[in-house]
């Protein structure tokens, strides 16, 4: 139990496939401007990601070798078009905002990189367990950098006013950086940042160390 | 006698070594088959409620465009939404087809009633044109106000839909909204985009002789008959330039257009 529990709760934290492994961050940056996108998008992401781990582990005694990456992506693809469907059918305005981000799950180094490390090696419980937490880590990361850039790009949560801005009587000039793409990176960043600080074991050694004169490595 | 019995082979399948090339053919058979399987059948249970919801949105555009027409806002308080009136033509004679429009589906046309384009003049790319179709027209008293002629054509990756406003004089846009596109989001898809789309208001369509001048250039317009291209997006740009040609055009709604001039529709 304490075993199946980690495989949630690992990859939230300590092993974190966005500030640790530092995967999947071009949807990280696209679709974090609003709460409403990103949660819908980390939805869609960790539904597709626990449903292709589970199919990938079903299978896995039975997948050659040399033709798995492809099998892996077929399955995978098939599901994000399955996803992008739903929302559309069920959620077509913001299916309208996430345009072709959706779609992009396929190329999300996330649901590959666990179907390759893990659902290819393991029963297909654990990989759903597995997947789960993933995509919940994502998720974390995602709603915590969308809530800063809608906060204080549009002064808006989940679209419902919380600082009022100037263009509307109130107090606050929205700040517009955090509508852009770079803004994501800074605030990943800062994110990383303060969680190897927090967390010292995820900090890598310095590749580039500078020495003093005549020391010799 | 080689067994055919499907139990067994399944199993033998199973059985095989998976580097085996028989084996690997078969999964990446039974793979595609499953997946094909799982997309086909969500897109034909969800096409109902996807074509709703894209016909609601179009709709939505639609009613916005009407509502961003300032020559329509006035007569539309004063008459509301009726004062438009929906005319199914025959586009080869420019005369009212014998179709009750609110029953018209252009989905649901014969082959007859579809004309191919030779490619010559199928500037807007799109092959095949349906020989009747439906457009709005809004009238003030008996002047025409406005007309609104939906348009579609092949832009850089995808078909580009809309709906083209003009004024009264048949000759000045009122305004181009664009309803589906699924050009390179960023660049094309920004056909979308107010902004650009706010460039067409005042653009004249024909030269004084009557030739089809509007034209969507490069480096900035230069005068009523030009719209700003897109940077970056210079097939999409060229797509909608050649969806307005095609549409006002002879083989468009052109003799339509004649016959709403002269009075006769």
């Amino acid at each position: 139990m304490t075993s199946s529990l980690s495989h949630i709760t690992g990859p939230i934290l300590r092993d974190n496939p966005v500030t640790v492994q530092i995967l999947g961050i071009c949807s990280a940056l696209a679709v974090t401007t609003s709460m409403t996108t990103a949660a819908t998008m980390c939805v869609a992401l960790t539904g597709v990601l626990v449903a292709a781990s589970g199919v990938i582990s079903l299978i896995r005694r039975h997948i050659p070798g040399q033709i798995r990456l492809i099998l892996q992506i077929t399955i995978i693809a098939a599901l994000v078009i399955v996803a992008d469907l739903l929302l559309q059918a069920y959620a077509f305005a913001i299916s309208e905002r996430l345009s072709i981000f959706v779609s992009l799950i396929v190329t999300n180094c996330i649901v590959l990189g666990r179907a390759e490390a893990f659902a290819m090696s393991h029963p297909p419980f654990p990989s759903m367990l597995d997947a789960l937490g993933n995509g919940l880590g994502y998720s974390a990361v995602l709603l915590i950098v969308a809530f800063a850039r809608e906060l204080f790009g549009q002064g808006t949560l989940f679209g419902a006013t919380v600082f009022q801005t100037v263009t509307d009587g109130g107090w606050y000039e929205p700040w517009s950086f955090m509508l852009l793409a770079p803004s994501a990176f800074v605030l990943l960043g800062l994110l990383v940042w303060a969680i190897r600080a927090w967390q010292t074991a995820q900090a890598e050694p310095d590749p580039t160390p500078v020495r003093a004169e005549g020391e010799t490595p | 006698m080689p067994d055919l019995n499907p139990i067994t082979a399944w199993r033998r399948m199973l059985a095989a070594p998976n580097d085996s090339r028989g084996k690997m053919l078969a999964m990446a058979f039974l793979v595609s088959a499953a997946s094909a399987l799982a997309v086909s059948s969500a897109a034909v249970l969800l096409g109902p409620r996807l074509d709703s919801n894209r016909a609601a949105e179009r709709q939505a555009r639609l009613e916005a465009l009407l509502a961003d027409l300032p020559a329509l806002a006035d007569l539309l308080a004063e008459t509301g939404a009726d004062g438009l009136d929906i005319v199914v033509a025959d586009l080869e004679t420019g005369t009212r087809a014998d179709v009750d429009p609110s029953a018209f589906d252009p989905e649901a046309l014969d082959e007859e009633q579809i004309s191919a384009l030779p490619p010559e003049e199928d500037i807007a790319g799109i092959g095949t044109r349906p020989d009747l179709a439906q457009f709005y027209v809004a009238r003030d008293g008996s002047d025409i106000a406005a007309v609104i002629l939906p348009v579609y054509g092949q832009g850089y990756q995808s078909v580009i839909r809309g709906y083209l406003a003009l004024e009264g004089d048949l000759n000045t846009v009122a305004g181009l909204t664009i309803t589906e596109q699924g050009e390179t989001p960023g660049l094309g898809a920004n056909i979308e985009s107010p902004s650009w789309q706010a460039q067409w208001p005042g653009t004249q369509l024909l030269g004084p002789d009557g030739e089809i001048r509007v034209a969507v250039v490069r480096g900035g317009a230069q005068n009523e008959y030009e719209v700003d291209a897109i940077t970056g997006a210079t097939r999409t740009s060229n797509g909608v330039q050649n969806m307005v040609r095609f549409w006002i055009g002879p083989e468009g709604f052109g003799p339509v257009l004649d016959a709403l001039g002269e009075g006769r529709l």
